[in-house]
């Protein structure tokens, strides 16, 4: 994960140091006399501020060190943490789907984006029927994948869903792992938000409920 | 000969007239690449090859868009407003010689519309007159920012006016002339015996005063930049939006064209490389033109006044003194 990031170098802000990064900036006393005004206009016209100035932005130009960064055609990498489009994974083992139908998701939703529908199946055991999410009101604070006890519905990195209309549903085969990622076995898993931290299940000695 | 006088006279406003709106518009688009390459952007880039056609793009926006007079407006002088803008900004070029004269097909041509004896002084007043179009732009606008920005613009060309009236006196003094043609013979000697070694306090104000005169950054004062928004033109869109945005760019080419001439010899001894070496001094003045956007911030209104009236006015008046003095 990013522990390296700890251990992140900060300013010494602490301006009474000698050696801290931050120094009181000299701001002389403002002249009183008209002689000492005219003093300040001679300093300030002669100083060739300006001309510092003219010589960074052509400095710029020259060096041609362009940030722009052309969007549809490149992109910016996004954090694993990010919390775009929601997935529904599925079990590593068996390639079935995760989601147990719970409904937690649907309860803990603040904005009211996720709608669940089960009944039982033909060996009664509870089965998805209907899902779907909102995107227009989802508001992607992750709560869903937080509070998901099986890993099953998790944020994923689509952000471009830009859509003409506000109801912009999203239904759950359409969240869930394409049988063929399974095969290739490219199915990621989320890192971020309500996932278990890594080597989880080394730390973990014994199942709470295997009594 | 009457006759023939009269057409090529018209083939040479058509032909300025073209060339200079064109130029207008390829202006705003060196102007956004220049300020996006300072600035460490790219600048326009997707409509056509490096963003070129940008140009056409937007000139399309503008024919096409609503022609709109809002309520409340006094309409005829709202709508001449950007006329007289853009007209007066192509009148001072009636004065300007922008090249050498050439022979064509065996026909001498002289670039220039009217080689009046008193080229700098029309210049000067119809660069007087262009103060019309913002200051008539604000008042019919019905709108106090515009207003607001239309008496800020009036206060600073009027006293800058006074700056390049007075800083350009000097060098009339020595070449003892108004026309442009004349101050060109008077520097064709080469780089020694250009105005700028001889009058440099001159160049200077002159040079300072051109960029209140054509209201470009460090007293871009025409908009109000800290109410965020644009001025005098807040009302307008489309065309005639467009005829200010024009008529301010043709006034940064000629204001180059009159620099370069005045104070750095122009075309020299009018052969073909002192043609290019006009063309090159016109590109530098109006590349710093652009230059000093990306660099400096805005004065205050109040600040630039201070300039004027209480530094670079006395310094014309003194340069004038010094020069008279020296001529005796």
């Amino acid at each position: 994960m990013h522990i390296e990031h700890i251990d992140e170098h900060f300013n010494n802000r602490n301006v009474t140091e000698m050696n801290s990064d931050y120094y009181l900036v000299g701001i002389e006393d403002y002249p009183t006399d008209n002689w000492g005004r005219f003093k300040r206009v001679i300093k300030r016209s002669f100083r060739g501020e300006l001309f510092v100035g003219l010589w960074v932005v052509m400095r710029e130009m020259i060096r041609f060190d362009i940030h722009t960064v052309k969007y549809p055609e490149e992109k910016m990498p996004i954090g694993p943490r990010y919390r775009a489009i929601h997935q529904m994974k599925r079990l590593w083992e068996s390639d079935t789907e995760r989601c147990i139908g719970c409904g937690l998701c649907e309860k803990i939703c603040i904005s009211n984006c996720i709608r669940i529908e089960t009944k039982l199946d033909a060996s009664s055991r509870k089965e998805v029927s209907e899902y779907s999410i909102n995107l227009g009101r989802c508001i992607f604070c992750g709560y869903c994948a937080e509070v998901c006890p099986e890993l099953a519905i998790t944020h994923g990195g689509e952000y471009e869903n830009a859509s003409d209309q506000r109801e912009h549903f999203t239904m759950y085969q359409d969240m869930l792992t394409p049988l063929d990622m399974m095969r290739a076995g490219t199915q990621l898993e989320f890192e971020g938000f309500g996932s278990i931290t890594p080597h989880e299940d080394e730390r973990v000695k014994k199942t709470p409920l295997a009594y | 000969m009457e006759m023939a006088y009269l057409i090529e006279t018209v083939i040479k406003i058509v032909v300025i007239l073209l060339i200079f709106s064109a130029l207008a518009g390829i202006g705003t688009y060196f102007e956004r690449k220049v300020l996006a390459f300072m600035q460490r952007r790219l600048g326009p880039m997707n409509v056509g090859p490096f963003g070129l056609l940008q140009v056409a793009a937007d000139g399309v926006k503008l024919f096409t868009k609503e022609d709109i007079v809002p309520a409340n407006v006094v309409a005829r002088v709202f709508k001449i407003a950007p006329v007289i803008t853009a007209a007066t900004a192509f009148m001072a070029a009636a004065a300007i010689p922008f090249l050498p004269s050439f022979t064509l097909f065996g026909y001498e041509v002289h670039p220039i519309v009217a080689d009046i004896n008193i080229g700098i002084l029309y210049i000067l007043g119809i660069m007087g007159v262009g103060l019309y179009g913002p200051l008539l732009a604000g008042m019919a606008s019905a709108n106090k920012f515009s207003l607001l920005s239309a008496a800020r613009g009036a206060a600073v060309f009027i006293s800058y006016e006074v700056i390049t009236g007075l800083s350009i006196l000097a060098p009339i003094m020595m070449v003892g002339s108004l026309s442009l043609i004349d101050f060109n013979a008077y520097q064709a000697g080469g780089i020694t015996s250009w105005i700028l070694w001889s009058q440099p306090v001159a160049f200077v104000l002159f040079w300072i005063a051109a960029f209140a005169e054509t209201g470009r950054t460090p007293f871009h004062l025409i908009a109000n930049d800290h109410e965020i928004i644009d001025g005098f033109g807040t009302e307008y869109s489309g065309m005639r939006w467009g005829l200010f945005f024009i008529g301010e760019y043709a006034n940064m080419f000629f204001i180059s064209f009159v620099i370069s001439i005045l104070f750095l010899g122009g075309y020299g001894d009018g052969s073909f490389l002192g043609a290019l070496g006009l063309l090159g001094k016109v590109a530098f003045f109006f590349f710093f033109f652009l230059w000093t956007r990306a660099a400096w911030p805005d004065v205050r209104p109040d600040q630039l006044m201070w300039l004027c009236w209480k530094v670079l006015m006395p310094i014309a008046v003194l340069n004038i003194l010094i020069t008279a003095i020296v001529m005796m």
